[in-house]
């Protein structure tokens, strides 16, 4: 499997960043790295992934089982992430979350047809201070209503 | 190492620094409990069970990752400890069906046992169990997430143990399960270690689930039969049926290890197509059953027209050394011949002539363990020497062992070798000498190599190692479960028991290409498998077999013969140690090899002396060379002892590339493996997982 050279490069850096023989603390960044130019977490970039840091296939498969920031299918150009935890919850989160679900028609991870927006509950975000929260990409909204909800989702359609 | 002394529970112990505690308790008798802790396994500490209180500390430790010091004191019942045992159990319990009786593990299960002593009878968890279907990922691998504990124990034998990493443990939290390799199925060696090593009855087995309950078993323990490790298997029976094999004792040379083949492929005694009653060719030349009385009576009577020079006899690489060497005895003397033969898979006999005049050259299954560095030389020994392949990683993990391997194609040893060398079989020595300059930098060597490896190269292979200046010990490897002892016994065309030359007969290959051949008796092995023929069509053939196999559907007669699991006897492994066979079960209408041969010399009036087990083994013991001195109360107990070759010169036996290994994989072992109906539910394909 052949990366982008920018991609490689980050890729070598990442690896330096790390005391020698724990090369494989690199496995998230890499992850998360590569699945923006890949699109997803594909079982071929998994098993490059570990034969670049030794590890077998299984034990990538389990990190990014675990990680909900990674996906294994692609998910869309514009990834619309609703917070729902705590403080989020308390200043309408959860109404904000289900107003996107009617709005987009889709669900949790689900994808619109035209590939174009996804859209994901997620835990803390580290935003509670400007509760509640969404981010696009990786582009924060603060303190959304539902009507800010609809220009942003509106936004990403042109 | 400097030892330390520690307290625990009052008592005061010595230990090595940085000892385990957990082992360090267990060394002195106490007991810490604990579900992830696996001993020879790296360290989870995933399970809180083996919490312990230890003075000064802040908190209660994690025995199985605490490293024992000085002056340490620690307390492993006190009330704390007690109450976070129950605390654990309450938390693991929390989504954990209670669905005992009914789970295959009830009885034997870990997790169940600890409930039970420290009384966990209540659950302040009153929220509803998550349920999640239970998942059959392989014909012998289902696993049941809900009862699952998390504990990573399969993750760990499955990658460290068996080198195949096939499982691994995704999803958070209450949805945390164990994943298998290829999305909803395992493409894995399936040999069952992560039920096995599973303590509660999350991962089961397919071929025993719902069968039994552990309690109504009869445990024996015995060898099992497919390849030449010999590993100890100790078959659960029920209503003479064998329902499992496993080695949960750890008892044997092989621990708790056993591959696909010794975990399920015992099936092959209750297959429908088993012999269960002797078979005679009719007038009409078909095979037609008939009594045990008339057939034995039948070949007793031919054998006395027949016998002389022109009569051949081949032997079974799976039978008993006992019958190995009452069958040679048979034929040399009362068969008044001396052709007699086996299917030989490896250079045994070149190698004991080439270490001649030297002792403790023959490696033991122990020391791929123990020893420094080894060096594999044309074989895949993952796929056909499972036990020495696991000995060698478990000596890579825990000693870092120096492993180097000369093969003709990717093998899973390389991914623990120092050195790989792909070189074809032919030029293997050309291989090894390219590793001459860092074998000699090691201390000390175990060579094993396969069929490539016969006759001159065998002692071109030799001299390679003694010019090394190390010491250097070997394995030849052999395919069958008592290949080995075949060789040892005398099942050779010149070589009689204990490698003494004898006059010499005809090989197995000549027999059946010798039209003037008056005979043929096989006995437990199939020469004519793969379409071969018998060039002397006269020949009165007698097989004894389990099976109509391709040699038993050219017999005269057919004499149904009892499998290694039904039968009492000695068994040598591919190293030379030897081991007890011990009945399990009784087919109906067969008869044990040995029972055979004695009841057919008495039929032709001639005096075997006392024909059972245990009186074949002590003549065995008194008269064949290297078997004189094992030391009987290990073998009476299950142990493995290692037998002493001849320490002298042996004539050179043999033509040249009579030696052939079958060639088997983790999956197959002749024909014993075609009638086992769940190893060809699982063939998987050789090498796919060498990528």
């Amino acid at each position: 499997m052949t990366f982008s050279p920018e991609l490689e490069a980050k890729f070598a850096d990442l690896v330096t960043h790390y005391p020698e023989g724990r090369q494989r603390a690199a496995l998230i960044p890499m992850l998360m790295f590569g699945q923006e130019e890949v699109g997803s977490i594909t079982p071929e970039f998994m098993e490059e992934v570990g034969k670049r840091l030794g590890l077998n296939t299984m034990q990538v498969d389990e990190v990014v089982g675990y990680y909900s920031m990674l996906h294994k299918k692609a998910m869309g150009k514009y990834h619309v992430q609703v917070c729902t935890n705590v403080a989020c919850l308390l200043r309408g989160g959860a109404e904000l979350y289900d107003h996107a679900c009617h709005k987009l028609g889709l669900g949790h991870k689900e994808v619109s047809a035209d590939g174009l927006i996804s859209l994901e509950e997620v835990e803390c975000m580290g935003a509670c201070s400007w509760a509640p929260a969404v981010q696009v990409n990786y582009d924060f909204h603060h303190e959304v209503t539902t009507d800010q909800l609809d220009t942003i989702l509106e936004g990403l359609k042109k | 190492m400097a030892l330390v002394n520690v307290t625990i529970n009052g008592v005061q112990v010595q230990a090595e620094n940085g000892a385990l505690l957990i082992e360090v308790a267990k060394q002195n008798g106490i007991e810490i409990p604990a579900f992830c802790y696996y001993e020879g396994m790296s360290l989870q500490a995933a399970c809180r069970m083996c919490l312990v209180e230890v003075e000064k500390a802040p908190k209660l430790m994690a025995g199985c990752t605490l490293p024992v010091a000085e002056g340490m004191v620690v307390r492993t019942e006190s009330e704390p400890v007690v109450k976070a045992r129950k605390t654990t159990l309450e938390f693991l319990l929390s989504n954990h069906p209670l669905d005992c009786p009914v789970c295959d593990k009830g009885g034997e299960c870990e997790l169940q046992d600890m409930t039970f002593k420290y009384g966990v009878g209540e659950s302040r968890f009153t929220e509803i169990k998550q349920h999640v279907p239970e998942k059959q990922w392989s014909p012998v691998v289902f696993y049941d997430a809900p009862r699952c504990i998390l504990c990573y124990r399969c993750v760990r034998v499955c990658n460290e143990g068996m080198g195949v990493g096939a499982l691994g443990i995704s999803y958070r939290g209450v949805n945390a399960e164990i994943i298998p390799s290829n999305g909803d199925h395992l493409e894995c060696d399936e040999c069952g270690s992560c039920i096995d090593i599973c303590p509660v009855g999350s991962l089961t087995s397919g071929i025993y689930r719902y069968k039994t309950r552990p309690w109504e078993m009869e445990h024996v323990g015995t060898v099992c039969t497919h390849c030449s490790n010999g590993c100890k298997t100790t078959l659960g029976v029920r209503n003479n049926e064998i329902v499992r094999g496993n080695n949960r004792d750890k008892s044997g040379i092989n621990g708790e290890f056993l591959c696909v083949k010794g975990r399920y492929a015992f099936d092959f005694t209750q297959h429908p197509e088993r012999l269960q009653t002797p078979l005679i060719r009719n007038a009409a030349g078909e095979l037609e059953e008939a009594s045990w009385s008339r057939a034995l009576k039948l070949v007793a009577e031919k054998f006395k027209e027949l016998a002389g020079p022109d009569f051949g006899v081949i032997g079974s690489t799976r039978t008993t050394n006992e019958e190995s060497y009452l069958l040679q005895k048979f034929a040399r003397t009362a068969l008044g011949t001396a052709s007699i033969d086996h299917h030989r898979t490896g250079d045994v006999v070149t190698l004991i002539d080439a270490l001649s005049g030297k002792t403790g050259q023959l490696a033991t299954t122990e020391e791929l363990y123990t020893t420094k560095a080894v060096l594999v030389v044309a074989s895949d020994l993952s796929q056909q020497q499972p036990l020495l392949a696991n000995k060698i990683r478990a000596n890579v993990r825990h000693h870092k062992a120096a492993v180097y391997a000369v093969t003709p194609g990717p093998v899973r040893e390389d991914k623990i070798a120092r050195k790989s060398i792909r070189v074809p079989e032919a030029d293997s020595l050309a291989g090894v000498e390219q590793l001459r300059e860092q074998l000699s930098k090691e201390s000390e060597l175990v060579i094993v190599f396969g069929d490539a490896i016969q006759g001159d190269k065998v002692r071109q292979l030799v001299a390679f190692g003694e010019s090394l200046g190390i010491p250097v010990k070997y394995i030849a490897l052999v395919d069958y479960a008592n290949s080995r002892g075949a060789l040892d016994m005398g099942v050779l065309p010149d070589l009689g028991p204990g490698y003494h030359a004898t006059a010499p007969g005809r090989s197995l290959q000549q027999m059946l290409d010798d039209p003037k051949l008056a005979a043929l008796w096989v006995v437990g092995a199939n020469p004519l498998k793969g379409g071969k023929s018998l060039a002397s069509t006269n020949a009165f053939v007698v097989v004894q077999d389990l099976f109509l196999t391709e040699t038993a559907q050219r017999a005269d007669v057919v004499l149904p013969a009892a499998s290694a699991y039904e039968k009492n006897g000695t068994v040598t492994n591919v190293c030379g140690q030897v081991q007890r066979l011990k009945r399990g079960i009784e087919t109906v209408g067969s008869k044990a090899d040995l029972a055979i041969i004695g009841l057919l010399a008495r039929g032709m009036g001639v005096n075997l002396g006392k024909v059972d087990a245990d009186a074949i083994f002590a003549e065995i013991a008194a008269s064949v060379p290297g078997y004189n001195q094992l030391p009987m109360p290990v073998i009476l107990t299950g142990g493995a002892v290692q037998t002493h070759p001849v320490n002298g010169g042996v004539p050179p036996s043999s033509v040249p590339g009579i030696i052939a290994s079958a060639r088997d994989t983790l999956f197959t072992t002749g024909s014993l493996t075609r009638y086992s109906k769940i190893l060809n539910e699982v063939l998987e394909k050789p090498g796919a997982l060498y990528s």
